[in-house]
């Protein structure tokens, strides 16, 4: 378990039964990911996160998505309708709550369709009994969750919280900082999941309205390309199309007699939906560039550690204090947080005196699992903390590095 | 419409369980005129149960799979309680993922499965208790019928839940003493199957599980109308005897004081109009057919 994986000749693996070269219904290229990803030309376009959702929908060529509106993925869930209506998503419609929509997509994969949808905040708690059951029947559907407040006082601002409670669903979690990861990450993130040893849902997570409702600038490939179809026969459990014998053939591991037996299935099969989360990592780096985390400047002795847009932010800071300071600080962008990369991490701050870890949300959970896995934590401070839907300045960043290194700030949390 | 997928491989002849060579023996797929008169001499309708001894659920079960046109192309989507204690000794494939959401799941599955078997008919049947389709999983069970989603429903009405041991649920009758309803049910039985008449439903019956000509009919009729019009719904009484103090003998005698004259589960049908012209047609088809077959075997 978290062992790191070295990403030599990592290649993406495809079905042995896909048409490379084909066209698609609406005269797509099926073309082999690994030229897609890395040898086609690509051009820039300038969209906002909502808008690159619906650009890597329309090259993944995809079966079927369910859509329900919360912002702030609204958007997104419709755009996706208008490439259903111009034929590029096979099909297509509005479920009635989010638990139903999971039910929904549950469904459409239980029979061998390649599903995306989308989902945010509270949406993504009301949905959250499917999450498990989903992981648990080696669904490999992806969501995308748009993060923003799940508290009361109702907030529909940014704040990853919600990212805390998937973290031990048995899903892949992901969490991109800018609109490119979100856009290579949707089409590869299908391919990841699809793998025969891996066959798990992803969530894939990106900080609301700071990637949904900004516009960047994102390289996409033409849209005459996309990736194979999902082949629902390299499943590792029967695709529920009556294709193949009708023996004991419930997907889930439903065992009630009070048994010895019972225990060790359902014990032995929890263990091998989270082997197979771990199992991901070698299909995950040709998603990633070859590693689950991007770093700058290691050898420094403070680090800001983080994911998603507090990357961005962690950034700009370690600037700001570069030039307005002469304090060099280096930075650790971790990509995916399931499977966390353990070894990774642990290797990267080897050297470092003092590790800070700004969030978007009151409890720091990067921190907590940070913390955990390295010697010497006393060396990790949780935070900056933003919540509620407060930006995260990259002065703040700085203010806490400068208190915590006794050079005083400027800001109000400084001053006190 | 054949044995074609359940075939054993010759290589493997020898070393498959016996019960799976039964199976293959005996199975009725392929068999148009299967029917509920096929029950204990084919293995796939469900030879032994999980149920308690007596429950007229586990004869439900066993009409209902004997009755289904085409087991081989059919899959089941069921939801958490006693239906899902049968389903592992059930001869197709059968989806429990939660409670309540058989309808949301069911609405994913048959669109999934139209795309990708445009020419075939693939059979979704939900077959869920009374919890799942009319309290906890009633927004999605309505919800498919509104969309028109092209599926079956059937739900196994005991008036309670029976699995968690005899709580009060939405089809008890009022009055009626139970857990969580300790000085007894405050409100009627929810008119579920007028309810799914008028959300869509294009064939809506329900009955008891007394006559298995009756059942025979009604579900084939519930799915061949799924497959040209839309959403359908059965329902079936499978009194739980456990929890209203009945014998195990005393299953069937129930269910024929419920559907006697006055009683609440007095057979009742709706369908519309061009429902009722194709299920004449339907089974003047089938009574042809039969006949035919029937002559054809005594000359031979």
């Amino acid at each position: 378990m978290n062992k790191k994986v070295e990403p030599q000749d990592r290649k993406i693996l495809l079905s042995e039964t896909v048409e490379l070269g084909e066209k698609t219904e609406k005269g797509q290229v099926v073309t082999d990911p690994n030229v897609l990803f890395n040898e086609m030309e690509r051009e820039a376009s300038f969209l906002t996160g909502s808008e690159v959702i619906r650009a890597a929908i329309k090259r993944a060529n995809l079966d079927m998505s369910v859509a329900y509106p919360i912002t702030p993925q609204s958007e997104a869930a419709a755009l996706i309708g208008e490439l259903y209506a111009e034929g590029y998503v096979r099909e297509y419609f509005r479920g009635e709550n989010e638990f139903a929509v999971m039910g929904e997509c549950a469904g459409a994969a239980f029979g061998g369709a390649r599903v995306f949808t989308t989902t945010a905040g509270p949406g993504t708690l009301r949905a959250m009994e499917n999450f498990p059951m989903w992981a648990g029947s080696r669904l490999p559907i992806q969501v995308c969750v748009t993060c923003r407040g799940i508290n009361s006082p109702l907030s529909i601002q940014p704040d990853t919280m919600e990212m805390y409670y998937l973290l031990e669903t048995g899903m892949l979690v992901w969490h991109a900082e800018t609109a490119q990861d979100l856009y290579d990450w949707i089409l590869g993130g299908f391919l990841v999941s699809e793998q025969p040893d891996v066959h798990l849902p992803l969530a894939l997570c990106c900080d609301g309205f700071f990637v949904t409702h900004t516009k960047d600038t994102v390289m996409l490939q033409s849209d005459e390309y996309c990736i194979p179809r999902y082949d629902p026969y390299r499943s590792p459990v029967p695709c529920m199309d009556m294709e193949c014998p009708p023996i004991r053939m419930m997907r889930d591991p439903f065992i009630m007699k009070s048994n010895y037996i019972s225990y060790a299935t359902h014990a032995s099969w929890q263990q091998e939906i989270h082997a197979a989360v771990e199992r991901s990592r070698k299909h995950t780096l040709p998603i990633m560039n070859g590693s689950l985390i991007e770093t700058e400047n290691l050898d420094r002795d403070i680090l800001i550690v983080a994911s998603g847009t507090a990357v961005s932010q962690g950034r700009e800071a370690i600037r700001l204090l570069e030039e307005e300071e002469g304090i060099k600080v280096g930075l650790v962008k971790i990509k995916s947080i399931r499977p966390f990369p353990t070894e990774e991490v642990r290797e990267a701050t080897a050297n470092a005196k003092t590790i800070f870890i700004p969030e978007f949300n009151i409890k720091g959970w990067l921190a907590r699992e940070v913390k955990s896995i390295l010697p010497n934590n006393d060396r990790v401070i949780a935070g900056p903390h933003v919540a509620g839907g407060m930006t995260l300045p990259s002065e703040v960043i700085v203010d806490e590095i400068k208190k915590t290194l006794g050079i005083g700030g400027t800001s109000m949390k400084a001053r006190s | 419409m054949s044995k074609e997928k359940i075939q054993l491989s010759e290589a493997l002849e020898d070393i498959m369980p016996s019960e799976y060579q039964e199976m293959v023996a005996t199975a009725t797929f392929g068999n148009e005129d299967r029917s509920w008169k096929d029950i204990g001499t084919s293995k796939e309708l469900i030879e032994q149960h999980s149920l308690c001894a007596g429950c007229p659920e586990s004869i439900a079960f066993r009409f209902i799979l004997a009755s289904i046109p085409a087991p081989e192309d059919s899959v089941f989507v069921g939801s958490t309680g006693c239906t899902s204690l049968v389903f592992p000794h059930v001869g197709v494939q059968n989806i429990h993922s939660l409670f309540g959401n058989q309808n949301a799941v069911a609405s994913g599955l048959q669109r999934a499965l139209k795309l990708r078997f445009p020419d075939v008919y693939k059979d979704v049947i939900v077959l869920a208790g009374d919890g799942a389709t009319v309290d906890i999983g009633l927004d999605m069970t309505m919800q498919s019928w509104f969309r028109q989603e092209k599926f079956t429903t059937i739900c196994f009405d005991n008036e309670l839940y029976a699995n968690t041991g005899g709580q009060e649920s939405g089809l008890m009758q009022k009055g009626f003493v139970a857990k969580m309803a300790p000085t007894g049910k405050k409100f009627e039985k929810v008119r579920l199957p007028e309810i799914a008449f008028e959300s869509g439903c294009h064939y809506v019956a329900c009955l008891t599980v007394s006559k298995p000509n009756r059942v025979e009919q009604v579900i084939r009729n519930a799915i061949y109308v799924a497959r040209e019009f839309g959403p359908t719904y059965v329902q079936l009484y499978t009194p739980c005897i456990l929890e209203i103090g009945k014998q195990s003998m005393e299953g069937l005698d129930e269910m024929k004081d419920a559907e006697s004259i006055g009683g609440r589960f007095v057979m009742k049908e709706f369908m519309t109009d061009e429902v009722k012209e194709f299920l004449k047609e339907k089974n003047a088809e089938q009574k042809a057919r039969k006949k035919a077959a029937k002559a054809a075997a005594v000359t031979a």
